[in-house]
């Protein structure tokens, strides 16, 4: 292991001095902390994150100022002093911390080219700044990325609802061979073949009876990170808890058209989270070309349910173009204009899509429309954002494939060395951070 | 009627046929005759612990009177007037919570929100003048708001898109002897709140629910007279509520209780429905195409989807000609009309209660889904009762006063009135209570943390640091970050924090102060 540690750290001072000549020195001295961070241990953080209580029994719980109120029957739906649905947390912060090398490791993925922050990345809302997600290989997947801020009061996961956990979700994409392309036996293996890893999860689930890594605490871990992902100190949030000058006179315009009966939006854009959780049908249409999505029908095979899909928190919106769950609007302008399109009028000829009762002729203006836009923006908090790490523990450069990553073009010929040299640093050069 | 549909309405009667031979017949030759003067009283809801409580706490409340007083006496004597030519929602911005507004008589077309507690928005009524808030057609809400104890009484409102009065997450709310006329889908719309009285209200031409409950706890609904309306009166997936002595008429429905599959919240259950007028609800349903009321058929009294412990008590029900009161399961009005199913949410209507009412000259130009239905059933006439779908732990007294089908299987109440429920108000709600301890850690962990770790350096200086300028002193911190001024100049001006009132600013000047990593 020594050895190979000196062998990456001379391959990345080479490296690093590679890009000195290539680059702007800017660049070069970006990388050059990364390469002397590698011949440090990594090791699991003891604190919990921004916004966490650490409890006496040494674990993280969500404290913000919306449990200073109630909500109607506990459910985390209402107006401005409102109560916020039930959260996942009571993780270890090494739990968390571990969940944020694996989130942001290419080593997740089958070759070795993409991890969770391909994406989700915390630069571009967690999400892609992609109409629609691109796996391994440039593999089309044919839904949007969604944002991962505040998954930690989601009951469903997907935009079609199919998942009831994190950890549930978590092998959606991991095992698509459209997304990262992995198998539970080559991402157990990758990890148990991985010193650091083995290192780490025994210090993250110190009462592990074996020495082994198992998948249960791969998908806990990317769990516990992701519910740390915390955004409820933006503009609109200062309003609701009272102070009223934090928004501008259109944006207050733009939040009252927002709840009337009009427009509507508050009705399943609910604060305080600004979704209810529940699966729509909204009869948004396709980008050009691409068949129908059924959504939601195929998971409860209910055909009423035909092109349904979860209703997506507002939350940091701004962040997250393209819009709907194909990426067909590209301006959050275009997204809200949408709903003043007329009930149904996007519906494939011939097909029978039964449209939320709250879809209808609002009749906004264009003044409307934008106020709204102006009141979205209001959503925006990323003061919790998490740091990227400079290193993961399997040498691969954070994040990997990314539309950040100016190299992504040369991922796919570096697939094969990742695979064959381990920790090369060779692949995805200046991976985005 | 498509051939879809055809085959679904003989799916639906065969299953009901066959469901006829299974449910025990109780309907007699001899009818016995059960006086509601005597015999025991409702005694509530008994689903679900946390309504037990609610029901326990609304009990000992005694509201006696026509109206009904929850949002408490005013905080303040603060009164301050609005007058024809000046803006209610300057007024509101400008007042503290507890301000009583009063609003002389005039025109104003405006939207007024009201994000804050304890504002009193009183119409000032002269004779035949009330202050008068017209949309113009243009405008979307009259008066929405938030903030909890608020009272909206004495306006005259019209020509609005959305909706007259709504609430979002409201608690004690008062909505009082306001006349709504034609102000788009809702008149009156109180949402995600509890303890609320809508009361003496005149409410007419909304192409949806004249009044519409959605979504709250411990309501009472009474003296309003609603009519030209797609529908009166609904409760939809709300607990606690009682609709009472309305006058309800020429509406395409009257009254609706009902569960609407896709929101949140996914109950109703114990809704009282008594002492009502309702009648001739014959006007041809004009909502908007896809809206839950837009199925609903001309001529419907009273309708119950899939709402658990409703009882119907005392209403008169006249001149509807479909029929006098429909019960309905999600899973048949899925088949029938463009309701959905909601798999989180339980599709029968179980534990109906009809105890006496007056009801006369129903049904008499009903539906042929209707119709067919009666025939598998081996009933004829024109139906006051008409249900359909499982329904469990129903009851009924004085079976043979209606012409019915599908309720046979219903047992014999075994009370006869709910004479010991007044209503199901509440003492004004209060807000949850935290300890100042608990105050300052959460305030700290929500907001200071995102800009101040322990030693590091974030946004803002590290805590220690501060620590070091303010530790005997949480006062001048806690004046300090309600209004801060820029005091280093390699780190940015911190926002001010002056939305945290003064014991929060306090106690979170203590907690930093007191944090040791």
């Amino acid at each position: 292991m020594m050895a190979r540690v000196y062998t990456t750290t001379l391959c990345l001072g080479l490296l690093g001095l590679a890009l000195l000549v290539a680059n702007s020195i800017s660049d070069a001295t970006e990388l050059r902390p990364e390469a002397g961070e590698l011949a440090e241990p990594i090791v699991l953080s003891d604190r919990c994150p921004a916004s966490f209580e650490q409890t006496e029994a040494g674990v993280c719980e969500l404290r913000n100022m919306y449990q200073f109120y109630d909500s109607l029957q506990g459910r985390g739906v209402g107006g401005t002093k409102t109560a916020l649905p039930e959260h996942r947390d009571g993780f270890s912060p090494e739990q968390i911390d571990l969940g944020r090398y694996l989130f942001f490791d290419p080593a997740l993925s089958g070759d070795g080219s993409t991890s969770c922050a391909s994406c989700h990345h915390p630069n571009l809302g967690f999400s892609d700044g992609r109409a629609r997600a691109v796996g391994v290989a440039g593999h089309a997947v044919k839904r949007s990325s969604p944002t991962l801020w505040n998954v930690a009061f989601l009951k469903h996961l997907f935009w079609d609802a199919r998942a009831d956990s994190l950890e549930e979700q978590a092998q959606g994409p991991l095992y698509s061979p459209e997304e990262m392309a992995n198998t539970p036996a080559q991402l157990l293996a990758t990890l148990q073949d991985n010193e650091t890893y083995r290192r780490l999860f025994r210090q993250a689930f110190p009462d592990g009876e074996l020495d082994e890594i198992s998948l249960g605490q791969v998908y806990l871990s990317l769990a516990a990170f992701q519910t740390s992902l915390i955004s409820l100190n933006s503009r609109y949030d200062r309003y609701a808890h009272g102070f009223h000058a934090a928004l501008s006179d259109k944006e207050i315009e733009g939040m009252n058209v927002f709840r009337s009966f009009v427009a509507r939006c508050a009705e399943c854009h609910t604060p305080p989270l600004f979704t209810n959780q529940q699966v729509a049908v909204i009869g948004s249409p396709e980008p050009e070309g691409l068949p129908l999505d059924i959504g939601a029908e195929a998971t409860w095979n209910a055909p009423k349910m035909k092109g349904g899909f979860k209703v997506p928190t507002l939350r940091n919106i701004a962040k997250t173009a393209p819009y709907m769950h194909s990426g067909r609007f590209g301006t959050l302008r275009e997204a809200v204009a949408f709903y003043t399109g007329g009930r149904g009028h996007a519906v494939p000829e011939g097909v029978d899509m039964h449209i939320h009762w709250h879809i209808w002729e609002p009749n906004l203006t264009d003044v409307e429309l934008d106020r709204l836009v102006d009141f979205l923006g209001a959503l925006t908090d990323e003061t919790f954002t998490p740091a990227i790490r400079d290193a993961v523990p399997s040498g691969l450069t954070p994040i990997g494939v990314s539309p950040l990553n100016k190299s992504n073009k040369t991922s796919h010929t570096s697939d094969s060395v990742a695979r064959d040299s381990g920790d090369s640093a060779e692949l995805t050069l200046g991976a985005a951070s | 009627m498509s051939m879809g549909r055809i085959l679904a309405v003989v799916l639906v009667i065969v299953a009901f046929a066959a469901g006829q031979q299974l449910g025990k017949k109780t309907g007699g030759s001899a009818p016995v005759v059960t006086s509601a003067s005597g015999g025991a009283s409702y005694g509530g809801s008994t689903t679900g612990t946390a309504s037990e409580a609610d029901v326990a706490a609304a009990k000992e409340y005694s509201v006696t009177g026509s109206s009904k007083f929850v949002a408490g006496p005013p905080m303040t004597d603060v009164v301050v007037t609005v007058k024809d030519g000046e803006s209610i929602q300057e007024a509101v911005i400008a007042a503290e919570p507890g301000t009583t507004i009063h609003v002389m008589p005039g025109t104003y077309s405006e939207t007024v929100y009201i994000d804050k507690d304890g504002i009193r928005l009183i119409g000032i009524v002269q004779g035949s003048e009330r202050a008068t808030m017209d949309g113009e057609g243009k405008l979307n809400d009259a008066i929405l708001f938030s903030g909890n104890n608020i009272v909206v009484e004495g306006f005259l409102i019209t020509r609005y898109k959305g909706n007259a009065i709504m609430s979002q997450a409201g608690n004690n709310f008062e909505i009082r002897d306001n006349i709504i006329v034609d102000t788009g889908v809702y008149g009156i719309f109180p949402q995600l709140g509890t303890n609320g009285v809508v009361e003496h209200n005149v409410v007419s031409g909304i192409e949806d629910a004249a009044i519409y409950v959605g979504m709250s706890d411990n309501i009472h609904v009474a003296y309003n007279e609603v009519f030209d309306s797609v529908a009166g009166i609904e409760i939809e997936n709300s607990r606690h509520a009682i609709v009472e002595s309305n006058f309800v008429y020429n509406n395409t429905g009257g009254v609706l209780a009902f569960i609407t599959p896709g929101l949140p919240i996914k109950t109703t259950y114990d809704v009282i429905i008594r002492n009502n007028w309702i009648s001739d609800n014959n006007t041809p349903n004009f909502g908007a195409p896809g809206s839950t009321v837009g199925g609903i058929p001309a001529g419907t009294g009273i309708m119950i989807m899939a709402a658990d412990d409703v009882v119907i008590e005392g209403n008169i029900i006249t001149n509807n000609k479909t029929v006098g009161i429909m019960t309905v399961d999600h899973n048949t009005a899925a088949e029938l009309t463009n309701v959905t199913v909601d798999p989180e949410a339980d599709p029968n209507s179980d534990r109906l209660m009809i105890l006496n009412n007056t009801m006369h000259n129903n049904g008499y130009d009903t539906i042929a889904e209707i119709k067919g239905l009666m025939l598998a059933d081996f009933k004829t006439g024109n139906p006051d009762i008409f249900a359909i779908g499982p329904s469990n732990g129903s009851c009924i007294i004085n079976r043979h006063r209606y012409v019915h089908s599908g309720i046979d299987d219903y047992a014999e109440c075994d009370f006869t009135n709910t004479s010991t429920i007044g209503n199901y108000l509440m003492p004004p709600v209060e807000p949850r209570v935290i300890e100042p301890g608990e105050r300052g850690k959460i305030a700290y962990l929500g907001i200071c943390a995102g800009c101040h770790t322990y030693e590091g350096r974030m946004i803002g200086p590290p805590v220690k640091i501060i620590q070091a300028l303010y530790m005997e002193n949480p006062h001048g911190l806690a004046e300090y970050i309600a209004a801060p001024v820029k005091k280093r100049e390699d780190y940015p001006e911190m926002p001010k924090q002056d939305y945290l009132d003064e014991e929060t600013r306090l106690a979170v000047a203590e907690y930093m102060l007191s944090v040791t990593r």
